[in-house]
């Protein structure tokens, strides 16, 4: 949305379960609150490095943005190396959720139905937010023209800030909720932003419709394609994606970028 | 205009970078030194892409990395002449970099880099699943290094001096594209692709050959790298050497030709000593530190900056 590209995003994601983790191991907080706690204060914290950092780069061409944020995955994840050691730390599903619920037909593990919950609650919350709220409209706004937005009389500025925030919060939740089913450790953004990259580029940038559809769509091929034929199920996102550039440059639900 | 205004700048670095090469081997740890040269190379055939076009390519590790794998394959397998198999690692990248270029210039900026980002992980998780071929997570170990032309290459300091030639060429090669009349479109591109377009020059054809030269000594680069150090290890394909041969070029000076060579050496220096200082393997903390310093302070590069008058500075 923002023409920011943000490459720290999974590492905000990694730093997301790391606060559940040390939330745990020195607060004694329960995994409830840190579902609000931990993207808050991870969500601030990315607002400081929009702040400090991010904002003095705007004029520029947006790749030295993308080359700033890689500096800072570099640093984040070599320090969360140095502190918590390269290996990982396991996390427990908290009581409440664990266990199996039956659906009728099929068991299926209790906390894996709430994780599916709460993203799909995310998702339609941003949804509703980005396209159908007077904030959203503004953010829109921004991203489409600056200038004119900013000559209207609305702070671009602070409204970029926020939204960089909220997005750096909405990566740190998506680590919280999944600190108790993978291990946690300093490497488990890198995994996921490569990922994330293909599905906004299959999804087409700047359509949040686009990315959560190609975001449900690909898990379910990687899926399937897990059971059809194993060896594949790591590249098949990326296969999808070379097929789509080919097919429609532009992605699936996007406009063909003006300019860079 | 940097070229015309600092022409004799640059041919004295190069005398100068020429002259530490002749000598490196004495000073430091021969292995090392051809790991600087064979980086050197590599972030030279990177700034052709983001320096001269300003196409920001996140991916480059699968032709450094492509080339290094399929030289030890064939190493390993066939038995040939090194030279043999530096060769069929080379055109592994330049085929593949066709391909890639093809596709990636559909998309512009930073979408370019993400998608090269993406394909070249493709390759990554190849070379982890195809573990008969390239040894997984253990690498291709190469147990001798063999000839090379007939010439015994097993000693380090003579395979540094036949690498040491073999980089220079590479690095003349690239200088010579960048001041030939395909170069100087490559540049009016980066200027003002509109207008290069309206020219009647066709920019896609263009990058995709670019994009092909720059992989195909990339892939030089990674095949003269891994024999080198006698393996093909995943660190060769993974993004984060992407990463670090950006990091490199951007650190050194882009579109120089020789900022790049200084910034490959410096970096390669740097991770050395850092990983001597208490903070060990995690050199990333540092080396990514000095990056962002770069980005936000000087983003010329070390050797932009020296060749640029300083009146000119402040605008990019």
């Amino acid at each position: 949305m923002l023409r920011v590209v943000n490459f720290a995003h999974g590492t905000m994601y990694m730093l997301g379960a790391f606060a559940t983790y040390y939330g745990a191991q020195f607060l004694h907080l329960p995994f409830f609150p840190m579902l609000i706690l931990a993207p808050l204060a991870v969500g601030l914290f990315g607002v400081l490095i929009e702040v400090v950092l991010l904002r003095r780069l705007y004029g520029l061409d947006p790749i030295y943005n993308l080359l700033l944020t890689f500096a800072i995955v570099l640093i984040l994840e070599d320090l969360m190396r140095l502190i918590a050691g390269p290996l990982g730390s396991p996390y427990a599903i908290p009581d409440a959720l664990s266990g199996a619920t039956n659906l009728g037909f099929v068991l299926y593990p209790t906390y894996k139905l709430f994780v599916i919950a709460v993203a799909l609650l995310v998702c339609v919350a941003t949804w509703y937010v980005i396209e159908r709220t007077a904030v959203g409209g503004r953010i829109r706004a921004a991203t489409e023209n600056p200038v004119i937005t900013r000559a209207l009389g609305i702070d671009v500025r602070r409204l970029i800030t926020v939204t960089f925030g909220f997005g750096v919060g909405v990566a740190a939740l998506a680590g919280v909720l999944a600190a108790p089913t993978t291990n946690v450790q300093p490497n488990m953004g890198d995994a996921i932003i490569i990922y994330t990259f293909a599905i906004v580029v299959i999804g087409g940038l700047g359509s949040i419709v686009g990315s959560i559809v190609a975001g449900f769509a690909l898990g379910l091929i990687q899926a399937i394609g897990v059971v059809v034929y194993p060896p594949i199920s790591t590249t098949l996102i990326f296969i999808m994606m070379v097929i789509v550039i080919v097919v429609r440059p532009a992605g699936l639900f996007g406009r063909v970028e003006t300019g860079h | 205009m940097i070229r015309t205004l600092g022409r004799d700048r640059v041919a004295a670095i190069g005398v100068v970078l020429l002259l530490i090469g002749l000598v490196l081997p004495k000073v430091i740890y021969p292995v090392v030194g051809i790991d600087l040269l064979c980086f050197a190379l590599f972030a030279v055939s990177f700034d052709l892409l983001f320096g001269y076009v300003g196409l920001l390519s996140f991916g480059q590790a699968l032709f450094w990395g492509g080339g290094g794998y399929v030289a030890a394959i064939v190493i390993a397998r066939g038995h040939v002449d090194v030279a043999i198999a530096i060769a069929v690692g080379v055109a592994y990248a330049v085929v593949a970099a066709a391909l890639v270029g093809m596709l990636a210039v559909r998309r512009a900026g930073i979408y370019f880099a993400m998608v090269t980002l993406a394909v070249a992980q493709i390759q990554y998780f190849l070379a982890v699943q195809f573990v008969d071929l390239t040894g997984g997570d253990n690498g291709l170990n190469l147990g001798a290094r063999g000839h090379l032309l007939g010439i015994p290459i097993e000693n380090d300091v003579v395979y540094y001096y036949i690498a040491f030639v073999l980089v220079v060429l590479g690095i003349w090669f690239a200088l010579r594209v960048t001041r030939s009349p395909f170069g100087s479109v490559l540049q009016a591109m980066r200027e003002n692709e509109p207008r290069a377009i309206a020219l009647g020059y066709r920019v896609n054809r263009y990058k995709v050959a670019v994009f092909t030269m720059a992989g195909g000594l990339a892939g030089f680069a990674g095949a003269l790298y891994a024999v080198g150090n006698h393996l093909a290890g995943l660190e060769m394909v993974d993004w984060h050497t992407s990463g670090a041969v950006v990091m490199m070029t951007v650190l050194g000076g882009i579109g120089t030709v020789v900022g790049p060579v200084v910034g490959a050496g410096l970096f390669q220096l740097l991770e050395y000593f850092v990983a001597k200082t208490p903070i060990g393997e995690e050199t990333n903390l540092v080396m990514g530190a000095i990056f962002a310093l770069c980005i936000l302070l000087f983003r010329r590069g070390i050797v932009g900056s020296f060749l640029t008058p300083r009146a000119k500075r402040a605008k990019v």
